[in-house]
Order: structure tokens, then C-alpha cells, then sequence
């Protein structure tokens, strides 16, 4: 380890790294946010000095080595410097899922007796005052935007902006102090504490020192070519490992700049304004993305359409090998760019002059030979290009379709630039994956764990798959234990479960090997990794058969119409599900076929609705089948809930994870229902609101059987 | 006619009375729709006139916006009684308004509706307009800011760029609100500006104007139906019915007040 230390120049803190930039980069751009229809720029220099004050200011304030400083907010510059800020005076940052429920938070600053907290608005203010008195250890806040909060008693409470005014008057007598304290910093030393999302129980607060957040950067930096000239837009929650790697260890680590949207509502325009070159998504991101694309497309003209079909349905093939880009290059310079816009000029020049050369062919074959040369021509693409074979024609009509439609549509969906995406969280959908691919989005698998520091493995350029994770990042060992657990170490294992040993223990071994608690196998051919499913989830059927319900459930969820899906199963003879539809792609096919709703509960008990969703489930059904290991987790009956599974509900997790337990407690009756035969169930649900009230709702939901494939008879088939 | 200032509970500063309307009559023909009314609005306050259907409550408002002259009475403004006046030479005394029924110019944009909330402060003529250098550049940048402020105030950013007419009807009540602040008014007057809409969005708006109160010091005078918000936010409440005032004073006072009562229970007028 000490041989990496090296490695990295003495550069052991991410306030080091910040001194680094603000020297090496200092007229760079290091943050930006668009703020009153701006994109508001600091340069790392500027990022240093507001940083400087901010910490001078918190030491003023009293901040000492080893409190927690809890940040709540969105992806904000001024969150970020926070962070940084924080570890310069030698103290714990810990981010807070912003919309988290005021009980949420009280775990959270009570279970690592946060003193300060930095936030956003009155919003969070107010979530803090509510629980306060709970907290022993809390003193002081800090918030960034002061409206509204001019009226509130001070004491404890102080403007983002006026911390770091009295910084800067206190300047000469505390930077001394400042930078003692900053030296102190080493590699072992506490870089961020991050809670788990909690899929089962209380979240835990993950403590991850320098040396994994700064390893783990620098690993996967080189893994993927990263450069100082990347764009990324920051916009997944700040409590999030990811966004913690890709927005503060990354981008410090390369010296990248990092851009905020406006608001969360303007992610996509602001998407679109930055063109980010490394971009990184969950599933679900790429999966609304895709199907607004289709609805758009439904309601376009005809020869829109056709182009669009046409030229997509020929990128399935010819885009992973014509379209990704090269590795590492971020902006296009001058050159590139006449290089780009003569090739652009070539493209259709050569497309026209094909239609034209091929049009005079034609009619003179037509002439010489007649009903052989209509043969000829029907045979192959219709007017385009029929001159050319193979390779040499693919190239040019993927260059065409790059032109036409790629092109166009990556820039409307903002992944005009994009060199690396990550997408990583859930299994994402092949057909999903594959579109975005054939685009020339060079769209990747990763599978990492706030416990390592994201990275465990990830697919590198050229050998990616929809169905694996690819194969383990620089510097991480995997071994499979017997029951199929994958165990990993390395250098971003994380340092502990805060105040938690017992949990620490039964993760993590005494050689450094961690349990993911996922089961999965390596690929022989390939030497890929691929996930089957939570070890704890996967279980047994009544008779013995395997128990995978991500698997099924996955692969219901690659329809655009559903959203979610909870399979249940575990222990009994048979499976059934729970479907919850998407309303965007549902809502549009509705209106479509003239089915008139008044809220989303409506159209999901709508007739028309099951049948479809039933044809998904059967179909399904027969893919599940093909695999003689699973085909025990076929869905025999199931039910459209009448509720979207809800965070605030606590049914998922912050980032969006069904908490299958809870699901299944809360939901007892319907499971019952689907279980014992009947074929409608009326049920009320309680519903939490976003200000905190509870309120509930009633339905009567229609319980469907779907049809199976025989499992035996398919077994003595075969 | 009150010259001290007080502060409130909540602790905002009530100045003093800021614009008086004294013994107000309006008629349409035969018809009375405001009947010698006189009640005043101070500074800073948020002040309510509630009242049921067909009350006269939009009537006084116009009455206030200038739209309608009455035929006694007299409004006074910043100490000075007001002479009757164009509804746009209202509007440069600093007096803005929403309307009970959007009145958005539904092809242009948020922005463009916002922007010409800020057309009182433009002076660049056409020339300078059409060739677009110097003065009318320079003004369009310092109205464009002010804009951006309110915009990001309203979190509206989302549908900057977005055409009135695809908006639905909460948010287009909050872009009309945005293009009453834009001309930074010393009073507001809101025309219903919770009308027909969800509890959500109601919230929303209570606090948009609360924060407005509080942010801009704006005065602000409503019409509200919806009795919970009207107790919640105004400072003080006039009570009208058929016409005629029948109540005044903090919502305490008003929602004890018997006429009060029975005129929202209603019973038989003889």
C-alpha cells in the first residue's frame, strides 16, 4: 500500500488534490450550475477560494477534527465544496438523501451524532428543527438559500454566504490553523461517511477512508481513459457512493469539471446544454429515455418513421462495430471538427450520389435484362446503396444513418458527446441496452457496492454484453464461495460500519475478503462475471427447485408498460406477482386507443390493461421456461396493484429498490388473495404524502391466472 | 387612516395604510355592485376580501386596478387621492394584477409571458428595438435578470422555454403571477389565484405568496374562496355581500362575526 501511496505523488486527501488542481489547472473549469438561465462557471482557482473560506468559516464556527458534518441537499456546487471543506478541517462529511422523511433523518444525525448539518432551504431547515430536540449532539446549521428563513431564530443557524464571510475576516489568524489541520490528513484518514440505502433494515454508515476513494479514482480513471477535459453532470443523489466517486473523487482526480442542473425537473434540457462526455445512469433513466423516444416516434410523420425503423433496425447489427467512439477524446479541437463536418458533407454527398448512380444502374439493367434485375434489386436494401458489398457499404450507411437519425437523436437525448456511460444498480433490459449501443453510445455494465467503494467489476471497451458485469476493476480480487456468494478485496474495501462491529464482522473477514451477499458465477469463455441474484433472496420453491425472483423479475420489467414487478414464491409451490405499470408509456397507449382514465388507479384496473399486462406475464412465462433450473418460477396468477411502490411509503428504497419484505407484509392480503383462488380482493392502503400526511386508498383489484408452460412435459422433452 | 407601523406575530412589519378607498359606489346601470365601502390597505400586509358568490369582490378589485371608475367615492393612494385613470396608468403607479380567468398570451413562451410584465420599464423605442445595439440590448439584459430571479422564485425553471398554451392550469396561475411580480409591484392584487386547484398546488401558491410577502415586501391584496388559506395567510379580512361590507378586521374577528356567519350559512333575506 505504501507503494501506491506513492504512486499517487503524496497526494492523500482530497483537499490535496484540490491544492494540485487550483495549481495545475488553475483557469480550468471546475464547477458549473446553471442558475437564473446561466451556466454559472468557477474555475478551479475560484473553487479553492470558496472553499478556503468556507472551511476557515466552519472552524470559526467551531467545527472540530472528527465531528460529522451532515450535508442535505441536490447536486450543488456549494454541497460539494461542503464536502471538501469538511475533510480540510479534518472532519467527517456525511450526505443525507435529501427527500428523506424527517424520521429518516433523525437515524441518521443521531446514529453518528452529527454536531453540524449544511442544507439546502427552508424545506430541510425545518426537517431539522422538527427532530432536534431528539438530537443531543446536534449544535449548528447552515443553509444556502435564505428564503423564507429571514424570520427564524438564529442562534443556531447561519447563511452559507455569511460563513464564509467571517472565513475570509478570519483568514489571518485561522489559516495557520486550516492548513496544520490539512496536513494532518493521510491516507487512513476518514474521507466520507455514506449510509446504505437499506434494502433490508437500518441503513448503515459506510466509512471509507482516502485511500479507498482516492485508489478506487485513480483505478478506474485509467480503466476507462479519463482525461481533465471530461463533462459530467452531476445529478444522482449526493448520499449516493456513485455520485460521490464520479463527482468528487473522479473529477479531483482528473481535474474534470462537474455541471448542476438547474433543478431536478430540468435534468434533461440541462442534459442536452452540456452534452456530457462520461455519463452515468441507473437503468431506469436509460428505460423512461428509450420510451419517450418511442411515444415521440409513434406521433411523428411517416417518413420520419420509416427513417427511423429503417435506420434503427440496421443498427442493431452494424452499430457496435461502425458507431462507438474512440477511446479518450473529449472535445473536438478545431480539426476535428472540419474533419467531422467534411465527413458529414461526404455522407450525404455520397448518399446522393448513390440514389442518383443507382437509379441510371437500375433503369439500364432493367432495360438489358428485365425481370432478373428486379430480382436483383428487391433483393437488397430497396434504393440505397446496392452497388457496394459488405463491410465497405455497411460503413458507409452506418455513416448515412449517423447523419439522418443517430446523430440527431443522441444530440436531442444529450449523449451527443458521450465516450464512457456507466449504467449500473439494477440489470438493465437487452433490448434497452442494445438500442442505446447501436446508437454509438458507448453504454456499459459495472457492478460495485457502496462497501467497495463503487468498483468490483466493470466491462471494458469492446466486450460488453447485456447479460454480464463485466470483469473485475485494476486491483480487485473475486473469489466465489460455495454457495455462489461472490467475495471481493480490494484497495476501496471499505474501513468499517460505523459504531456497528458486529455488522463489520459478518462482512468482512479478517483478511480483508468482503461478502456482496450476491450470487453469481464467472463465465468460462469470457472470464465475465454474471449476477444471478441477492443470495438472500434467492431461495427454494416447495420442491426443491431454485427460487430466483430478480431474474423473473427483470425480465418482466423490460417492458416499457411495467415498472416494477415483486415476485413472491419463496417456500411455496408455486410463484405469483405483483405488477405496478408505468404511467407514461400506459397513459400514451391509452390515449391511443381511446381508453378515457381519471387517474392512475383506474387504468390500472382497466380490463384492456391485464389482458396486455397477462401477455407480458405468459410471455415471460415461456422465456422463464427455456431455462430447466428456473422454470419453476413461472408466474401462475397476478395482480396490477393500484399504488405505485413509493419511497415515502417505505415499500423502496431511496434509490429505488423494492424492499421485498416489506412489500410483501403490507401488502399480506392481496399475496393471500393470489394464493388462495379468489379472483377479486378489495383492499385499503395507506399512503404517505410528501409533506409527511398520511391518507389512504381503496380498491377492489382483479386477481388473473396466466397461463404456463408445463414444466414437466418440457423436461421430458428435452 | 393610520400613520404607525406594528409588527406582527410572526414577526413582519405592518407600515401604515398605503391606499384607502373611502365610501365606494359602483353601479352597472340599475344594478349596485359595490355599495358605499370603505376599508384601507396598509403596507406590507396581506389583506383578504372574501365573500360569496357575486358579492362584488372581483368588481372592487377592478375598482382598485383602475379598470372601473366608481360613481362615488374616492381612492386614495400613497396619500393622495387618485384621480380617475386608465387601467395602464394604474399599472405605473405600481399597482399589478392577476385575473380570475388566466389572461396569459397562450403561443409565447414562459419567458416572453414573463417578460412582458417588465415592458413598463423598457424605454428603447422601435429603431433602437429593430437594430438591437446599445440601449434596447443593454435594457433587454437587466430585464432578463430581473425575470431569471423571479423565474427561479416561482421554480419555474423547468418550463422556461415552454409555450403557455401547454402548460396546465396550475402552473400557468404561477406564470401569470410571475408576470404580475415581474413589474415589481408595491401592491399585488390576486384575483382568485387558488381557484381550481389540487391541495397541493394550493399549498404551493400559499407559500409562493407568503414568501413574496416576506422576500419583496410586496403588499398584497386577494380574493379567496377557499376559507382555511384566507385564515391562514392574510393579516386582515374584508367581508362583502351583496355589495356591502359586513365585516373587517383580523380572520379572529372576522370568523366570530355573526353576519359573517350567516352570510357564508346563509339565511333568508327579507
Amino acid at each position: 500500500m505504501a507503494q501506491s501511496s506513492q504512486a499517487t505523488g503524496g497526494l492523500t486527501s482530497i483537499p490535496a488534490l484540490l491544492q494540485r488542481n487550483a495549481a495545475q489547472f488553475a483557469d480550468k473549469d471546475a464547477y458549473r450550475e446553471k442558475e437564473f438561465g446561466i451556466w454559472q462557471t468557477w474555475t478551479w482557482a475560484m473553487t479553492e477560494k470558496e472553499i478556503e473560506a468556507l472551511a476557515l468559516g466552519l472552524i470559526n464556527l467551531g467545527v472540530k477534527e472528527g465531528d460529522f458534518v451532515a450535508i442535505i441537499g441536490r447536486n450543488r456546487p456549494y454541497f460539494y465544496w461542503s464536502m471538501v471543506a469538511a475533510q480540510s478541517v479534518g472532519a467527517v462529511p456525511v450526505p443525507v438523501y435529501q427527500d428523506s422523511a424527517a424520521e429518516e433523518m433523525e437515524y441518521i444525525l443521531g446514529h453518528c451524532g452529527a454536531k453540524y448539518a449544511i442544507v439546502e432551504d427552508q424545506e430541510q431547515v425545518d426537517k431539522i428543527i422538527e427532530i432536534q430536540e431528539k438530537l443531543h449532539t446536534f449544535e449548528h446549521m447552515v443553509y444556502i438559500d435564505p428564503r423564507g428563513l429571514r424570520k427564524y431564530d438564529h442562534r443556531q443557524l447561519h447563511e452559507f454566504s455569511h460563513i464564509q464571510a467571517q472565513g475570509r475576516a478570519a483568514h489571518d489568524e485561522l489559516i495557520g490553523e486550516l492548513k496544520s489541520r490539512r496536513e494532518k490528513l493521510d491516507y487512513d484518514s476518514t474521507c466520507v461517511m455514506l449510509y446504505t440505502s437499506g434494502t433490508t433494515g437500518k441503513p448503515k454508515g459506510v466509512v471509507l477512508s482516502n485511500r479507498n476513494v482516492i485508489e478506487s479514482s485513480k483505478n478506474s480513471a485509467e480503466f476507462d481513459a479519463l482525461t481533465g477535459d471530461e463533462e459530467i453532470l452531476s445529478y444522482l443523489p449526493m448520499a449516493w457512493v456513485g455520485d460521490f466517486i464520479f463527482s468528487v473523487g473522479q473529477a479531483y482526480w482528473c481535474g474534470f469539471c462537474v455541471n448542476c442542473p438547474e433543478s431536478a425537473d430540468t435534468m434533461m434540457t440541462d442534459l442536452r446544454e452540456i452534452g456530457p462526455t462520461y455519463y452515468f445512469a441507473p437503468p431506469r433513466i436509460f428505460e423512461t429515455s428509450l420510451t419517450n423516444v418511442m411515444i415521440r416516434m409513434e406521433d411523428s410523420g411517416d417518413l420520419k418513421y420509416a427513417l427511423f425503423h429503417h435506420f434503427m433496425d440496421f443498427a442493431k447489427t452494424a452499430g457496435e462495430k461502425y458507431g462507438m467512439p474512440k477511446r479518450s477524446l473529449a472535445k473536438p479541437d478545431m480539426k476535428r471538427r472540419i474533419k467531422n463536418g467534411w465527413r458529414y458533407a461526404m455522407g450525404l454527398g455520397f448518399a446522393m450520389e448513390t440514389i442518383v448512380e443507382n437509379g441510371i444502374r437500375m433503369a439500364f439493367t432493367k432495360l438489358r435484362h428485365g425481370s432478373k434485375a428486379r430480382e436483383h434489386f428487391k433483393a437488397k436494401d430497396p434504393i440505397l446503396l446496392n452497388l457496394y458489398r459488405g463491410n465497405l457499404r455497411d460503413y458507409f450507411k452506418y455513416r448515412m444513418g449517423n447523419v439522418l437519425v443517430y446523430g440527431p437523436l443522441k444530440d436531442t437525448l444529450g449523449f451527443g458527446r458521450v465516450r464512457v456511460g456507466y449504467t449500473a444498480g439494477e440489470a438493465i433490459g437487452p433490448e434497452i441496452f442494445e438500442f442505446y449501443r447501436s446508437l454509438g453510445i458507448n453504454l456499459k455494465q459495472l457492478y460495485g457496492q457502496t462497501e467497495a467503494t463503487v468498483f468490483i467489476t466493470a466491462q471494458p471497451d469492446g466486450e460488453v454484453r447485456a447479460d454480464t458485469v463485466g470483469v473485475p476493476s485494476p486491483d480487485v480480487e473475486i473469489k466465489i464461495d460455495d454457495n455462489g456468494e461472490i467475495h471481493y478485496r480490494s484497495p476501496g474495501t471499505f474501513v468499517e460500519y460505523y459504531n456497528n462491529p458486529e455488522s463489520t464482522a459478518s462482512t468482512k473477514d479478517a483478511e480483508g475478503w468482503v461478502a456482496t451477499g450476491d450470487a453469481g458465477f464467472f463465465e468460462e469463455k469470457s472470464g465475465h462475471l454474471r449476477i444471478i441474484d441477492r443470495a438472500k433472496d434467492v431461495g427454494k420453491m416447495a420442491d426443491g427447485s431454485m427460487f430466483a425472483p430478480k431474474y423473473v423479475e427483470n425480465k418482466l420489467k423490460f417492458y416499457p408498460d411495467i415498472l416494477e414487478a415483486v415476485l413472491f414464491g419463496n417456500g411455496k409451490d408455486r410463484c405469483v406477482a405483483f405488477i405496478n405499470i408505468d404511467l407514461t408509456a400506459v397513459g400514451n397507449w391509452a390515449e391511443r386507443n381511446n381508453i378515457a382514465y381519471a387517474s392512475y388507479q383506474e387504468l390500472a384496473g382497466h380490463p384492456k390493461v391485464l389482458d396486455s399486462i397477462q401477455e407480458h406475464v405468459e410471455a415471460v412465462n415461456r422465456s422463464v421456461a427455456d431455462d430447466p433450473m428456473l422454470a419453476g418460477c413461472q408466474i401462475h396468477r397476478f395482480l396490477v396493484l393500484h399504488k405505485e411502490l413509493d419511497a415515502d411509503d417505505g415499500e423502496m428504497t431511496r434509490t429505488r429498490k423494492v424492499r421485498r419484505v416489506i412489500v410483501a407484509d403490507k401488502f399480506k392480503d392481496l399475496v393471500d388473495g393470489l394464493y388462495d383462488g379468489s379472483t377479486s380482493v378489495s383492499t385499503t392502503t395507506e399512503v404517505t404524502y410528501e409533506d409527511g400526511r398520511k391518507g389512504s386508498i381503496s380498491a377492489t383489484l382483479e386477481l388473473r391466472d396466466a397461463q404456463v408452460v408445463p414444466v414437466a412435459s418440457k423436461m421430458a422433452a428435452e | 387612516m393610520s400613520n404607525d407601523s406594528y409588527v406582527t406575530d410572526d414577526g413582519r412589519t405592518i407600515g401604515p395604510t398605503v391606499m384607502e378607498m373611502k365610501n365606494i359606489t359602483l353601479r352597472f346601470g340599475g344594478v349596485k355592485a359595490i355599495t358605499d365601502i370603505s376599508f384601507d390597505i396598509r403596507e406590507g400586509e396581506i389583506r383578504a376580501i372574501i365573500g360569496p358568490n357575486g358579492a362584488g369582490k372581483s368588481s372592487m378589485l377592478n375598482v382598485i386596478s383602475g379598470f372601473y371608475v366608481p360613481q362615488e367615492g374616492e381612492v386614495w393612494y400613497k396619500g393622495a387621492k387618485r384621480p380617475p385613470m386608465k387601467p395602464y396608468e394604474v399599472a405605473q403607479q405600481g399597482i399589478a394584477r392577476t385575473f380570475q380567468n388566466i389572461a396569459l398570451f397562450e403561443g409565447m413562451t414562459v419567458l416572453d409571458n414573463v417578460m412582458t410584465g417588465r415592458l413598463r420599464q423598457m424605454k428603447a423605442n422601435m429603431f433602437e428595438q429593430a437594430i438591437w445595439k446599445g440601449k434596447a440590448e443593454r435594457e433587454e439584459v437587466e430585464n432578463r435578470e430581473v425575470v431569471e430571479k423571479i423565474i427561479d422564485f416561482l421554480e419555474i425553471q423547468a418550463i422556461r422555454k415552454t409555450p403557455v398554451g401547454r402548460l396546465p392550469y396550475g402552473l400557468k396561475k404561477r406564470v401569470e403571477l410571475a408576470r404580475a411580480l415581474a413589474a415589481e409591484p408595491s401592491i399585488l392584487l390576486l384575483d382568485e389565484p387558488m381557484a381550481g386547484m389540487n391541495v397541493e398546488e394550493k399549498e404551493d401558491m400559499s407559500r409562493f405568496i407568503l414568501d413574496m410577502n416576506d422576500e419583496f415586501g410586496t403588499t398584497i391584496a386577494l380574493i379567496e374562496h377557499d376559507m382555511g388559506v384566507v385564515m391562514d395567510l392574510s393579516d386582515r379580512v374584508v367581508v362583502m355581500d351583496y355589495g356591502k361590507k359586513i365585516g373587517d378586521g383580523t380572520p379572529d374577528e372576522v370568523r366570530n362575526n355573526q353576519d359573517v356567519i350567516d352570510a357564508y350559512l346563509g339565511v333568508a333575506h327579507d
